[in-house]
């Protein structure tokens, strides 16, 4: 679905001492089947932003479309049921919501409340279990006695079954271990290419954010920063350290080599271990033209 | 819940009030409670009306916002004023409306007795307004503190008082976290019959309490680990301290409660 913010402004406790302006006139779009990373510093309102895509906060002003789904300033909507079921959010920390006595009964708890079949459910489960690199047997047993890394997985897990077509993720995979946040972004952006999902990832890992996402947007004090595809933005050192973003650090290689070597690598996801061998052709290259 | 606001809280602003020790302000608000009761004439009420508004002003806070923090008690306030014009039957008659009499000490108890309701609200709501809660868990402690003698645990009683005020913010903010989550997998607490209601009110409450005896059982570890062992002997970061203001506004409710007995009937 493509999803476009007009001018939106959000605003915490409005006309009290604890007014906060949490966006300030937000303007963006990105079309269906994007994959975006919302960045920026602790407090910049990217969880304030991604809470209007399924409606869970209304725009103090301005308008936001998701798809056919309308949300203006001051005008109720009355089908925010089918947004929601549309648009799948993981909120940061998810392993909070979790309640039932199973984790099947949880995971089933999203796409139940949206009244889809039991046969469906089962279907529905089995897959997302799997797809968060969870075993079956795990089903069965009690979320609350599970280890934080595995709460989180069920959690995804309830949201993935949902089965939605925009994918909200808020920082998904802060407190995993290493192996674990590599799975669990592979996982998403399989999902993303395999369901043709529209994904938005908040995030303050500038790997993930370059290595997933085709578009980014660098939000400060509630506006947008910079907005573009992310090797554009992440050449730009000084603009990212002036809001406290660092730069990856694979690009922050590819500089230093041109600077040094004068060799220009493009850059297509290698990673530094496929950089190094690829910088070795080079300079052997290099030599043996000389 | 984020955009509504609890009755009376905290709002730094920096006026005399304020700074006033909290000891002052409660023995303050205490000794009003109890003389409003005895105020008889208009001229007395109006005496501790003044007390109450001047004090509202002192406190540099909006008064408009002060008002909106009632809004809960309009309600009830305006609600004893009716009932007493309803049931009070004594007196002259003054009007008739559709055949309904109203009584003359209907309007007057009608009239005195949500004032006074008004005015109660009002000091103590600027209490919690200008005072943070620790001061005032600081301050209940101190006041208690003689009563130690006869093994009133006063410093627990504190402690627990702090403890609770300190979670209340955060416990708010997880209701509004896990909600909204629950909310995403299709959870509605707005609409439905009452026993649709009640049924979404599970998903929010379990995880509430999970949180809420986890955070109790690592608050006490911490506690602990950092050799807390009880009242005994603790000395305090923040001491209480009297000053030359809050022997002004003695002085001033002195006047007040002089001013109330002469204007009394
Ligand atoms: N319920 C609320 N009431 C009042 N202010 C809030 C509320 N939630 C967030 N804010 C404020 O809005 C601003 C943006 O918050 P938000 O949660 O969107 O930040 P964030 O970019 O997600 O930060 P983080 O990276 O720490 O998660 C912050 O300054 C925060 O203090
Ligand atoms: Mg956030």
């Amino acid at each position: 679905m493509d999803i476009t913010f007009d001018h939106v402004s959000y605003t915490y406790q409005p006309n009290s001492p604890f007014e906060h302006h949490a966006l300030k006139d937000l303007s963006f779009q990105f079309s269906s089947g994007s994959f975006v990373a919302v960045i920026g510093h602790t407090g910049s309102g990217k969880s304030t932003l991604i809470q209007h895509l399924n409606g869970l906060v209304q725009p103090t002003e301005g308008a936001v479309s998701i798809g056919s789904y309308h949300l203006q300033a001051g005008k109720k909507n009355k089908k925010l049921r089918e947004l929601r079921e549309k648009v799948g959010v993981v909120f940061q920390y998810p392993e909070h919501q979790l309640f039932e006595e199973t984790v099947e009964k949880d995971i089933a708890f999203g796409p139940s409340n949206f009244g889809v079949g039991e046969e469906d459910i089962k279907q529905r489960t089995k897959e997302a279990i799997s797809a968060v690199h969870l075993s079956e047997d795990m089903l069965q047993r009690s979320p609350f006695d599970l280890s934080g890394g595995q709460m989180r997985r069920v959690a995804i897990a309830g949201v993935l079954a949902m089965d939605p077509d925009v994918l909200v993720l808020d920082e998904p995979t802060a407190g995993l271990d290493p192996r674990g946040q590599k799975e669990i972004m592979d996982m998403f952006a399989r999902l993303h290419k395999q369901k043709q999902l529209t994904t938005v990832l908040v995030t303050h890992s500038m790997e993930d954010a370059l290595n997933y996402a085709d578009h980014v947007i660098i939000l400060k004090d509630g506006e947008v920063y910079k907005e573009g595809a992310p090797l554009e933005i992440f050449k730009e050192k000084e603009a990212l350290q002036s809001v406290q973003l660092d730069v990856p650090e694979v690009i922050e290689f590819l500089g230093e080599v041109e600077r040094t070597l004068d060799e220009k690598i493009s850059y297509q996801g290698q990673s530094i271990a496929e950089l190094a061998k690829e910088l070795a052709q080079v300079v052997k290259g290099g030599r043996d033209h000389e | 819940m984020s955009s509504s606001m609890m009755i009376g809280q905290y709002i730094p602003a920096g006026s005399f009030i304020h700074k006033l020790d909290p000891r002052t302000k409660i023995a303050i608000i205490f000794f009003f409670v109890v003389i409003v009761f005895f105020a008889n004439s208009v001229m007395s009420y109006g005496l501790l009306t003044l007390f109450a508004v001047g004090s509202a002003f002192a406190t540099k806070i909006r008064v408009r916002y002060i008002l909106k923090g009632l809004k809960p008690v309009w309600f009830l306030i305006a609600f004893t004023f009716l009932l007493h014009l309803f049931v009070t039957r004594e007196g002259e008659v003054i009007a008739t409306v559709f055949g309904w009499e109203l009584y003359r000490e209907a309007l007057i108890q009608g009239s005195t007795i949500s004032l006074r309701f008004f005015l109660l609200i009002m000091v103590t709501s600027l209490l919690t307004l200008t005072t943070t809660p620790i001061e005032i868990t600081d301050a209940i402690e101190q006041l208690l503190g003689p009563f130690k003698r006869f093994r009133f645990p006063a410093h627990e009683l504190a402690l627990m008082m702090s403890i609770s005020l300190r979670f209340i913010p955060t416990l708010m903010q997880e209701t509004e976290k896990i909600s909204k989550a629950q909310a995403s997998r299709g959870v509605d607490f707005r609409t439905g019959s009452f026993k649709d209601r009640i049924k979404a009110v599970i998903p929010l409450l379990v995880p509430l309490f999970v949180s809420a005896f986890k955070r109790a059982e690592e608050l006490a570890m911490a506690m602990e680990a950092r050799g807390y062992k009880g009242g005994e002997g603790r000395t305090k970061l923040r001491e209480l301290h009297i000053g030359w203001k809050d022997y002004v506004v003695y002085g001033l409710f002195i006047l007040l409660m002089a001013g109330l007995f002469l204007t009394r009937n």
